[in-house]
């Protein structure tokens, strides 16, 4: 039995284009940046206790200290989920902030797409540094 | 502040701004990430490249910044899991005040020694001794 009861708000109004095939997309959304906030918590932290604050911190950050880093699994893979949960959790913020202060529909739309086109780029360019490094690079 | 409505949880107040500073402190960590990774990727291009654009990372002024850039993931992670709790833990509601004034607690308390192993090269560069 389906029932369906018209936004007493909009009354007449169908929701249009982009509004109607929706589904459950933004609880989704709200749901993973919480669970995705969850894991960078430790991602993140950790990154920034062992190259900022640890033995040295950043004074001994040099390609050599990157080469040793990533010459281990355990760290390539941290950095490669710490990449892409935070720069997917870091751009559906941006989608928020975006939707909450751009009103007009042209600027909201450009703003978007320019920060879905960042976003894709960033994530490709780190994966594929990630996989691609070579530590004997001269 | 005080004709805010009372029982809304957003409003002023603690609520309010603990939401701005959220939303401040993740648009600048995320433009910061942008560049972050770009600058990583220099190790595909050569270690003299990688190692020209980390030797800025090392310099006093931006070695402050990266303690700036430290205190506002820290803030965002504690308030994210203030959030959290507020979103899933059923007296969260009604702590969040307290909560805020705790995470604020745990902030400084990691900040002071995080900030001084951070600068102890840059302190010691600029008015320690040569020895």
């Amino acid at each position: 039995m389906s029932l369906e009861i018209a936004d007493p708000r909009s009354p007449g109004a169908v929701p249009s284009g982009r509004a109607r095939n929706r589904g459950n997309f933004e609880k989704y959304s709200w749901i993973f940046m919480r669970v995705s906030g969850l894991v960078l918590v430790f991602l993140v932290l950790g990154h920034l206790l062992i190259m900022n604050v640890l033995d040295g911190g950043v004074q001994r950050i040099n390609f050599g200290f990157v080469a040793g880093r990533w010459s281990s699994p355990f760290w390539q893979t941290w950095d490669l989920l710490q990449l892409w949960l935070a720069m997917l959790h870091g751009a559906n913020g941006m989608r928020t902030v975006i939707n909450d202060y751009a009103e007009k529909p042209s600027t909201n739309f450009r703003l978007r797409m320019l920060l879905y086109v960042v976003t894709v780029f960033i994530i490709a360019l780190g994966t594929l540094v990630i996989f691609t490094f070579d530590p004997n690079l001269a | 502040m005080a004709s805010a409505p009372a029982g809304t949880l957003y409003r002023g107040g603690e609520g309010m701004w603990s939401w701005v500073a959220h939303r401040i402190t993740g648009v600048a960590v995320f433009f910061f990430l942008l560049v972050h990774v770009m600058d990583t990727a220099l190790v595909r291009v050569s270690p003299a490249a990688y190692d020209a654009v980390i030797a800025t990372y090392k310099t006093p002024i931006v070695n402050l910044m990266e303690v700036g850039l430290v205190g506002a993931v820290l803030y965002h992670a504690l308030n994210g899991i203030r959030i959290v709790l507020v979103d899933f833990w059923e007296p969260g509601p009604r702590h969040q005040k307290a909560m805020l004034r705790g995470i604020l607690v745990v902030w400084l308390l990691l900040m002071i020694p995080g900030a001084y192993f951070m600068m102890i090269h840059t302190i010691e560069y600029l008015f320690g001794s040569t020895s």
